[in-house]
């Protein structure tokens, strides 16, 4: 994968996903607006939420410590994966173990994050996705674009040319006279999976919260393919960020008043279902039937997020409850789209959670702090009220910091000039005139953008920047005297 | 084993201990977190009103599903009704459901005691079950496991679900009802017919769980029997 720079160039190129992914943002943005426009006391769930999760974090060993005590007690077994590897590792075991050779899964970043369904196949075992959209992207052989809706730039046509295509060597193919209507596609969906989920023995899911205080998860969804997966498998495998603790079964109060509103513009989603351990049901002759998995298994997976715990500075995006309200608002991933990001975690979040995650190492990496037009709008949407802009900034340093001293990069040459013009009014003055000079050598039309400058090719690589206008704006102001004296000799 | 959890023998055997070991040096000992505010809107104390019941109505409507006032002599009627309408013929009834919610007539009545297999319940077109509580202001209703909603797999592999709710069952939001939901039980939390915006982020109702959702509301019954195992 290129570094977002270049991806992102190679994105705004297609037409179709760009329009794809403008029609389904501005839907949601609409949907989410009014409904938080509908709650008083929004300010005060954030608040809540934001603090809830500085102090799980704080105490972090304490809490995974309780969560522990509490699902054993209650019949899971708790597995603890340092690294995907570990991870990955764990899960395909527990798979062969159930003498199971394909698994069903629900939708879930964290074993995309890990890529476990490619560790599965190295083991054996076929990984099948069930959420629409999850499948959507296994069947295109694709990747998510996006935390909440991963197939949110393909539009109907394209999603029924992929079921048409490729169901059938999957399971069981489309129908015939399945046509591009949502509702068509979804049936066309559910037939397909229904049989795999009667006759899977193993569940893979995530978790959107683990409950410290009883030792329980919830899995947040809309389609019932989660239910499917906590109640049909013999065997449920949850694996699960460190960062999914919340303290006190009161806190998914706060939580889920937040997350559909924030995640899909609904007041609450479809279905959430919660299990703590194996559970039995009561039959009415009194002997008691498992109700849902046998058997349950939950991998606390840590995968860098200690990392990111260590430095004080970044570690308030470990905050983050995966709604994608900041990918939504973002002007700069609703036009590029998740792809370009070269993560499963995309937008503004990815932006400063993938960096931290792995490490500020690779030239991918690197560039994503960057990624931003640092707006402001995905702190103001973010339920958590992670500062994503102020990260953002705090990562462009680190990047900068790590960078040698000499040769001078391009942005800290730029960034010297700018701070000492902006220090001082003549200099400002004389910088705004080069600039009209500037526009005399660069020329190029009213809309052209520079094309490259000597010694700063770095930044004009990246930045689509306008050509200086003929004359600055203080110039322009003296010299009409604040627009009142228009004269007509416009050169 | 070392402070990193690394067995002497090289190999990482002890992740717990690896976890916490990076924990541990990420945090310090120094562990400030303010305390955690909780001024957003209280749980309301409001239970079973008419006002509830006519937002619970709207809240659930507005989420696809129908949903049914009646006196508590009625239900049979009104679930006879639904089952007509949606051409529903086979009902599953979950142990300790209660009996006078079923009509004599009409449908075939398959009750999970003992268990069904999952093939019966697939074949099956519907079931009939109470719930725990319901919150109003998000149009939500909670099941259990607990009596007259049984396992989880009869509210899922049929295509129709009919639920039965108690005025008394109706709490003023989402808050009130999570003081009311046990998470020692398997709670399945429904506010709508299954549903998808996977596809252009346009809502389709009915992907996997139960494509129709009919709520019958007990009006006259807002004394309900105590919830098993809850923590009321
Ligand atoms: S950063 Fe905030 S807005 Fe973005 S996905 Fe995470 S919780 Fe949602």
């Amino acid at each position: 994968m290129p570094p977002f720079p270049e991806a992102a160039a190679h994105a705004l190129r297609d037409s179709q996903q760009r329009h794809n992914l403008h029609k389904a943002t501005r839907t949601i943005r609409a949907k989410r607006d009014a409904l938080v426009a509908e709650r008083d006391d929004w300010e005060q769930l954030r608040l809540s939420a934001e603090a809830i999760k500085n102090r799980t974090l704080a105490h972090l060993d304490e809490y995974l410590l309780q969560f522990e005590e509490a699902a054993t007690a209650a019949g899971a077994t708790v597995h603890w994966a340092p690294e995907a590897e570990s991870a990955n590792r764990i899960v395909a075991g527990l798979a062969i173990d159930a003498g199971a050779d394909e698994v069903v899964k629900a939708k879930s970043m964290t074993t995309e994050e890990i890529g476990l369904d490619r560790a599965l196949a190295a083991a054996g075992v076929d990984a099948f996705e069930t959420d629409l959209a999850a499948l959507i992207v296994q069947l295109a052989g694709d990747v998510p674009s996006h935390i909440v809706v991963p197939a949110i730039h393909r539009n109907r046509a394209e999603i029924r040319q992929i079921f048409e295509q490729n169901m059938g060597a999957f399971g069981r193919p489309a129908p015939d006279g399945m046509t591009d209507d949502p509702a068509s596609l979804a049936a066309a969906a559910r037939a397909h999976l229904r049989e795999k989920f009667l006759r899977s023995d193993v569940a893979v899911t995530g978790a959107n919260f683990a409950v410290a205080e009883t030792g329980t998860l919830m899995l947040v969804e809309s389609e019932g393919n989660g239910r499917m997966c906590v109640t049909m498998p013999k065997t449920l495998i949850s694996v699960v960020g460190i960062e999914k603790i919340i303290p006190t079964w009161r806190d998914t109060e706060v939580f889920l008043q937040l997350l559909a509103r924030s995640a899909t513009g609904e007041r609450m989603n479809p279905y959430t279902s919660t299990w703590t351990g194996v559970h039995r049901a009561g039959s009415g002759s009194g002997a008691s039937v498992i109700d849902g998995p046998e058997q349950v298994h939950i991998v606390l997976l840590d995968e860098g997020r200690t990392d990111v715990l260590a430095d004080p500075a970044g570690r308030s995006a470990l905050r983050c409850i995966r709604c994608a309200a900041c990918l939504n608002v973002c002007p700069v991933y609703s036009r590029t789209g998740g792809h370009a990001y070269g993560s499963v975690y995309p937008g503004p979040i990815g932006a400063v959670l993938t960096p931290q995650l792995r490490g500020l190492r690779s030239e991918q990496d690197r560039n994503l702090p960057y990624a931003s037009s640092l707006c402001g709008a995905c702190f103001d949407a973010c339920p958590v009220r992670i500062p994503i802009p102020h990260l953002l900034t705090h990562l462009r340093a680190e990047v900068v910091d790590d960078e040698p001293a000499f040769p001078p990069s391009p942005e800290r040459v730029a960034m010297k000039a700018a701070s000492a013009m902006f220090g001082r009014p003549a200099a400002m003055g004389l910088g705004e005139r080069l600039a009209g000079l500037a526009h005399k050598v660069i020329r190029g039309g009213p809309d052209a953008t520079v094309p490259s400058v000597p010694g700063l090719a770095g930044w004009f690589g990246s930045r689509d920047v306008a050509v200086p206008p003929a004359e600055s704006f203080s110039n322009w102001w003296s010299r009409t005297d604040g627009g009142t004296r228009e004269s007509g000799d416009g050169r | 084993m070392n402070a990193d959890g690394q067995a002497l023998d090289g190999r990482a055997l002890d992740g717990r201990a690896v976890i916490l070991g990076r924990i541990r040096r990420a945090l310090g000992p120094d562990r400030d977190a303010p305390p955690v505010p909780r001024d957003y809107a209280p749980a309301s104390l409001e239970v079973g009103t008419p006002e509830l019941i006519a937002l619970f109505a709207e809240r659930m409507e507005g989420a696809h599903a129908t949903v049914r006032r009646v006196h508590d002599a009625e239900v049979a009627a009104a679930v006879a009704d639904i089952a007509g309408r949606r051409g529903l013929r086979r009902i599953i009834t979950p142990p300790g459901l209660d009996r006078r919610w079923r009509p004599e007539a009409g449908a075939e009545w398959l009750a999970d005691d003992p268990p069904l297999t999952t093939g019966q319940v697939e074949g099956a077109d519907a079931v009939l079950t109470a719930a725990t509580v319901a919150a109003a202001d998000s149009g939500t209703l909670v099941l259990d496991g607990g009596p007259g909603q049984g396992r989880r797999v009869l509210s899922l592999l049929p295509d129709a679900m009919i639920v039965v709710l108690r005025a008394g069952q109706v709490v003023a939001d989402f808050p009130a009802a999570v003081a009311r939901m046990d998470p020692a039980r398997p709670l399945t939390v429904v506010s709508g017919p299954s549903a998808t915006v996977d596809i252009e982020l346009s809502r389709v109702d009915g992907v996997h769980g139960p494509r129709e959702l009919d709520v019958v509301i007990i009006e006259d019954a807002a004394a309900e029997p105590p919830l098993a195992g809850g923590r009321g």
